[in-house]
C-alpha cells in the first residue's frame, strides 16, 4: 500500500510546539474481501454495475464488473446495493463537531496559532467517532478554529485505538481566517487582518531565509514567535494549502491577492460569497468548500445562495461540500443530497464529499475513490446514500469492516420498551 | 453554518436554548374591564382564485394518506378532499401527477423575527436577560416582520409558526402565534384567536446565565417557578375577589403576574424547553403543584426515555431529529427519539428552534421517520407528517383551524414536487389560507423582504 504515512519533510527541523509524530499505517493484513453484485460508484470512474471489489491488506486490489472471486477471498454479496467510496468529512471540528465544551480541543487562546496542530486533542475513544461512521463517514479533516491563523488542520481515518492509527496526513493544511471572525485580530478591520498577515507570511519567508541571523538575533523583531514562522514553511514550500475561511465576495478575492503574491496554495472554507467569484477562483485553481445548507443573509455574505455549490461547478471551481449542523458529520450525505436538491448534479455532489477533500489536502492518490491500489475505505448502502431513508449496511476503512453500533444504539436499546431494564 | 460563526453559532443554539413564548388575544383576568384586546390581530385573508389540485398523493395530517385524489381550496377554506371532486366553474386546476400535497408546515419553536437576520447584536432580541422572571415580556413586541429568513421559511412549506422568546430565564415571556405571510406589522401576522403560549426552560440555559444572582442549580430553577406561580396565584385570587365583589378599588394591573394567573387560569399554553426526562418529570409536578397543563415539552431530547408518561399526561414533544452533544443535557439525544414517542402514543412533534432547520422540517421528520423505521419500527410517511401538521397545530391551540387536510379546515396547503419525505423534495406552492403565497415557478409569486432590496442578487432570499 502506499501513501498512508505522514509526509514530513519538515519534521526534521521541526520547532518546538509542531507535533511530530511517528506515523505507522495501519494495514489490516491478511484477510481478503470480495464484495460481489453490487453498483459501485467508483467516483473515478463511471459506475460499475454488477462490481466486484478485491480487498487485500487493506487495499482495493482490484475492481471491475463480474471479476472472478479470489479462492481466498471471504465472500460479501451486495446485490441491490449502491457502493461508494468512504466519505470525507472536509471540515470537522476536533471531536468531530456537535461536543459539549469538555471535549472542545479545537482552539487555543491567542490569534495566530501556526505551530497549533490539532492532533493530539483528537480522542480516538471519542462517542462521535462511530456515530460519524454510522452515517459513511470514514475520514475527516479536522480543523481548529479561532483567530487570524487558528492553527494547522489534520486529516484522520474514523477506525483505530490510537492517534497514530487515525492520522493519514498532519498536517494538511493552515487555516486562516480572512472572515467577519478574523477582524478582531486584525485590530478591528478586515484590512487590518489582511495586512497583518501579508507580514506575517513575509516573516515565515524572512525567517527561513535568515535563521542564523535569527538564531544570533542579529535581526529586527519578526511578526510572529520562531515556532509559528517555522510552522508556516510548509505552506510557504506549497507542501499544503491555506484553508482560507472567506465568505464575502471580497474577502475571497483578498485571499486571490494574497495567493497571488506568495505563490501559497489555498482552499476557500465556506464562501457563501463564492458564486459571485467562480471564474477568478477557477482559474486560479482555488477550490471551495462549501455549506449547502448557507442561504441565510448576513454582512458576512449578503448574498448566500443555496445554489452556491452548483454555480460553482458550471464556473469549473472544485467544489468540497460540508455541514456543521447539530446532528453531526454523520449528516454530511444529506448535505451532499441538498446540493443536489438546488442543482448540482449526483455525481459531482458525491465527488464534493469523496475525492474532492482527497485532493484537495494531499490524498488524492491513496483515497477518495474505488480504484486499484487505494484504501478500501468504502460504504455498502442499501440504495441512493442521499437519501433519508438509506442506510450505511456495512462500512469499511483500510479494508477492515468498522463497527457502526455507537452509544446511541445502547440507549436506543435500553429505552425501547418502558420502563427501562438498569 | 460558516466557518466563522462556528463558536458563535454554539453560542446562539444556547441561547436558543433559553427562552421565549408570546401569544394571541386572550383575556387577560381584568379584560373585564377594558373594551379591547390588546395587540390584537389585524391580520386579513387574502383572496385568491379557487383551486382544484388533481390526482395527487394526499398526506392528510390525519393519519391518512390518499392516492389519486383532489383538494378544492375556495375562500380560504378547504372545501373537498377525495377521489372525485367535481370542477367548480372558473376553479384553476392544478394537475397533482407525482405530487405530494400536505397540509402547510407548522414550526412550535422558531425565533424569526426576534433573532432576526442579518444576525447583528442590533436585532437580539429574543432574550429579556434582566431577571430569571419575565413573564411580562411579549416575544410579538421584539417581532420584526422584515427579517430575511421569513421568506426562505415560506419556501420551505411552513405556514405557521410559534415565535418565542428566548431560553435565558425561568420564564421568558409570552409567545405568538404567526401566519407565515409577508406584513408590515406583527399583528398582520398574529393568528386570530390563538392563544397565547408561555416559554419556560428548565436546565443549563437559565442556570448558566444568572449564575452570580441565582439560580445557579436546577433546584434552583425550581424554586424560581414555583416562587413566581405562588405570587400569581395571590394576584389571580385578588382580581378573582374584587370581580366577584366589585368593591374598593381595583387591584394594580402586573404583567408579569397578569400572564402567569392566564397559565393557572388554562387560557395560555405552557410550552416548557426542558431536555432530560428527570427534569420533564419535575415540570410535570410543578404543573399539577399549580394547577395548569404542560401543553409540549421542546427541545425534548430525552423525551423517548419517558414517552409513557408523556402519553399518560397529554404533553406533546417537540424534539429536533437528531441534534445532541452540543451541550450536557443534549449528550443523550438519539435519532430513534420522535420514533419512539409517536410509538408510545404521545404527541410526537419536529421543531426546528433554527432559521435553517425551519428551512427543511420536512428533511428533518423524514430523519426521524427514518431512523425509527431502521430500529425496527413500524411507520408510514402518513403519521410522519404529522409530526410537521397535526401535532404541532395541537400544540398550539389552532387544531380545530389548521393543521389538516379535511374540509372546513383553513386551506395551508403544500403541493410538493414528490415525496416529502425525500432529500430532493421542493415546496412548488404553498397556499396560506386559501391565498398562493409562494409558487417556485412563478417570480411573482416568491415574496422578499425589504432587507433584500438592493443589496442581494435576484433570486437571493427566495
Amino acid at each position: 500500500m502506499r501513501d498512508m504515512t505522514l509526509r514530513r519533510p519538515w519534521a526534521a527541523r521541526a520547532a518546538a510546539g509542531c507535533l511530530v509524530l511517528a506515523l505507522a499505517a495501519a494495514p489490516a493484513a491478511g484477510q481478503t474481501i470480495a464484495i460481489v453484485g453490487g453498483t459501485a460508484f467508483p467516483v473515478s470512474g463511471p459506475k460499475i454495475e454488477n462490481a466486484t471489489i478485491v480487498i487485500r491488506d487493506g487495499v482495493i486490489s482490484a475492481i471491475g464488473a463480474g471479476l472472478a472471486v479470489p479462492p481466498d477471498a471471504t465472500r460479501i454479496d451486495a446485490a441491490g446495493r449502491w457502493i461508494t467510496p468512504g466519505l470525507m468529512h472536509p471540515s470537522t471540528g476536533t471531536g468531530l463537531n456537535g461536543v459539549v465544551a469538555a471535549v472542545r480541543e479545537g482552539r487555543v487562546s491567542g490569534d495566530l496559532s501556526a505551530a497549533f496542530n490539532v492532533l493530539e486533542g483528537i480522542d480516538p475513544a471519542a462517542v462521535q467517532i462511530p456515530i460519524a461512521r454510522a452515517g459513511g463517514v470514514t475520514a475527516a479533516v479536522v480543523v481548529p478554529s479561532g483567530g487570524l491563523i487558528p492553527g494547522q488542520a489534520v486529516a484522520i481515518r474514523l477506525a483505530g485505538d490510537r492517534v497514530e492509527d487515525l492520522v493519514l496526513r498532519s498536517p494538511v493544511a493552515m487555516r486562516i481566517d480572512l472572515s467577519e471572525g478574523s477582524r478582531e485580530a486584525g485590530g478591528g478591520s478586515r484590512a487590518g487582518a489582511s495586512a497583518r498577515l501579508r507580514q506575517v507570511l513575509r516573516d515565515a519567508g524572512v525567517y527561513a531565509r535568515r535563521r542564523a541571523d535569527y538564531e544570533r538575533a542579529e535581526m529586527q523583531p519578526l511578526a510572529a514567535p520562531a515556532r509559528d514562522l517555522e510552522a508556516l514553511q510548509p505552506l510557504l514550500r506549497g507542501e499544503v494549502p491555506a484553508y482560507v475561511a472567506a465568505n464575502r465576495a471580497s474577502d475571497i478575492r483578498t485571499a486571490l491577492r494574497i495567493a497571488g503574491e506568495t505563490g501559497i496554495r489555498m482552499v476557500i472554507l465556506g464562501g457563501a460569497e463564492a458564486w459571485r467569484v467562480g471564474p477568478a477562483l477557477a482559474q486560479a485553481g482555488v477550490a471551495v468548500a462549501v455549506d449547502p445548507y448557507d442561504n441565510i443573509p448576513s454582512f458576512d455574505g449578503l448574498g448566500a445562495r443555496p445554489d452556491n455549490a452548483a454555480l460553482l461547478r458550471a464556473a469549473g471551481v472544485t467544489v468540497l461540500l460540508y455541514e456543521s449542523q447539530a446532528g453531526g458529520p454523520r449528516n454530511l450525505r444529506f448535505a451532499a443530497g441538498h446540493a443536489v436538491r438546488n442543482g448540482m448534479a449526483w455525481e459531482e455532489a458525491l465527488r464534493a464529499i469523496t475525492l474532492a477533500p482527497a485532493q484537495a489536502f494531499g490524498l488524492g492518490e491513496s483515497h477518495g475513490a474505488l480504484a486499484m491500489g487505494r484504501a478500501a475505505d468504502l460504504v455498502i448502502w442499501t440504495g441512493d446514500p442521499f437519501e433519508f431513508a438509506t442506510a450505511a449496511e456495512r462500512v469499511f476503512i483500510a479494508g477492515r469492516e468498522a463497527a457502526t453500533r455507537t452509544r446511541q444504539t445502547e440507549l436506543l436499546e435500553r429505552y425501547r420498551t418502558l420502563p427501562p431494564r438498569y | 453554518m460558516r466557518p466563522s460563526f462556528v463558536l458563535g453559532a454554539t453560542a446562539l443554539l444556547a441561547a436558543c436554548a433559553t427562552g421565549r413564548p408570546a401569544t394571541g388575544p386572550t383575556p387577560a383576568p381584568e379584560s373585564s374591564v377594558r373594551a379591547t384586546v390588546p395587540f390584537a390581530s389585524t391580520y386579513e385573508r387574502r383572496s385568491d382564485a379557487a383551486v382544484l389540485i388533481r390526482d395527487a398523493t394526499v398526506l392528510t395530517g390525519t393519519g391518512t394518506e390518499l392516492a389519486r385524489a383532489s383538494v378544492l381550496i375556495r375562500d380560504g377554506l378547504i372545501e373537498a378532499v377525495g377521489p372525485d371532486v367535481a370542477a367548480p366553474a372558473g376553479v384553476t386546476v392544478i394537475d397533482g401527477r407525482g405530487k405530494v400535497v400536505t397540509p402547510g408546515l407548522i414550526d412550535t419553536h422558531s425565533h424569526l423575527g426576534v433573532y432576526a437576520a442579518p444576525g447583528t447584536s442590533a436585532e437580539s432580541d429574543g432574550n429579556e436577560a434582566t431577571n430569571p422572571v419575565t413573564a411580562e415580556v411579549w416575544a410579538e413586541h421584539s417581532f420584526w416582520p422584515q427579517d430575511p429568513q421569513i421568506p426562505l421559511a415560506i419556501a420551505g412549506g411552513v405556514t405557521v409558526i410559534q415565535v418565542l422568546p428566548g431560553s435565558a430565564n425561568l420564564i421568558g415571556g409570552r409567545s405568538a402565534t404567526l401566519r407565515l405571510v409577508p406584513a408590515r406589522t406583527v399583528q398582520e401576522m398574529k393568528f386570530p384567536g390563538a392563544p397565547y403560549g408561555l416559554k419556560m426552560a428548565c436546565g443549563e440555559n437559565p442556570k448558566r446565565v444568572y449564575q452570580s444572582r441565582g439560580p445557579s442549580t436546577r433546584m434552583g430553577n425550581m424554586a424560581g417557578y414555583r416562587a413566581a406561580f405562588i405570587e400569581a396565584e395571590s394576584y389571580a385570587s385578588k382580581w378573582k375577589a374584587w370581580r366577584l365583589s366589585q368593591k374598593g378599588e381595583r387591584p394594580p394591573r402586573n404583567l408579569r403576574w397578569e400572564t402567569l394567573a392566564g397559565v393557572i387560569q388554562g387560557e395560555i399554553l405552557v410550552h416548557n424547553h426542558c431536555y432530560r426526562a428527570d427534569e420533564m418529570a419535575q415540570m410535570l409536578d410543578l404543573a399539577r403543584e399549580f394547577g395548569f397543563r404542560i401543553r409540549s415539552f421542546h427541545h425534548a431530547v430525552e423525551a423517548y426515555k419517558i414517552a409513557d408518561v408523556l402519553a399518560r399526561e397529554g404533553a406533546a414533544a417537540s424534539m429536533w431529529a437528531d441534534w445532541w452533544g452540543f451541550k450536557m443535557e443534549s449528550y443523550d439525544g438519539i435519532p430513534e427519539n420522535a420514533a419512539l414517542v409517536e410509538q408510545a402514543g404521545a404527541r410526537a412533534i419536529i421543531h426546528s428552534d433554527s432559521p435553517d432547520g425551519i428551512q427543511r422540517l420536512n428533511q428533518e421528520a423524514a430523519k426521524a421517520l427514518a431512523a425509527g423505521r431502521q430500529a425496527g419500527l413500524s411507520l408510514t410517511r402518513a403519521q410522519a407528517i404529522r409530526w410537521i401538521t397535526s401535532n404541532p397545530a395541537w400544540a398550539l391551540g389552532i387544531d380545530d383551524r389548521t393543521g389538516t387536510i379535511e374540509p372546513g379546515k383553513e386551506a395551508d396547503v403544500v403541493i410538493w414536487s414528490g415525496d416529502p419525505f425525500s432529500v430532493y423534495a421542493k415546496a412548488e406552492r404553498v397556499f396560506n389560507h386559501g391565498w398562493q403565497v409562494y409558487d417556485r415557478s412563478d417570480p411573482s409569486r416568491q415574496p422578499t423582504t425589504d432587507f433584500h432590496l438592493g443589496q442581494t442578487a435576484p433570486g437571493v432570499g427566495r
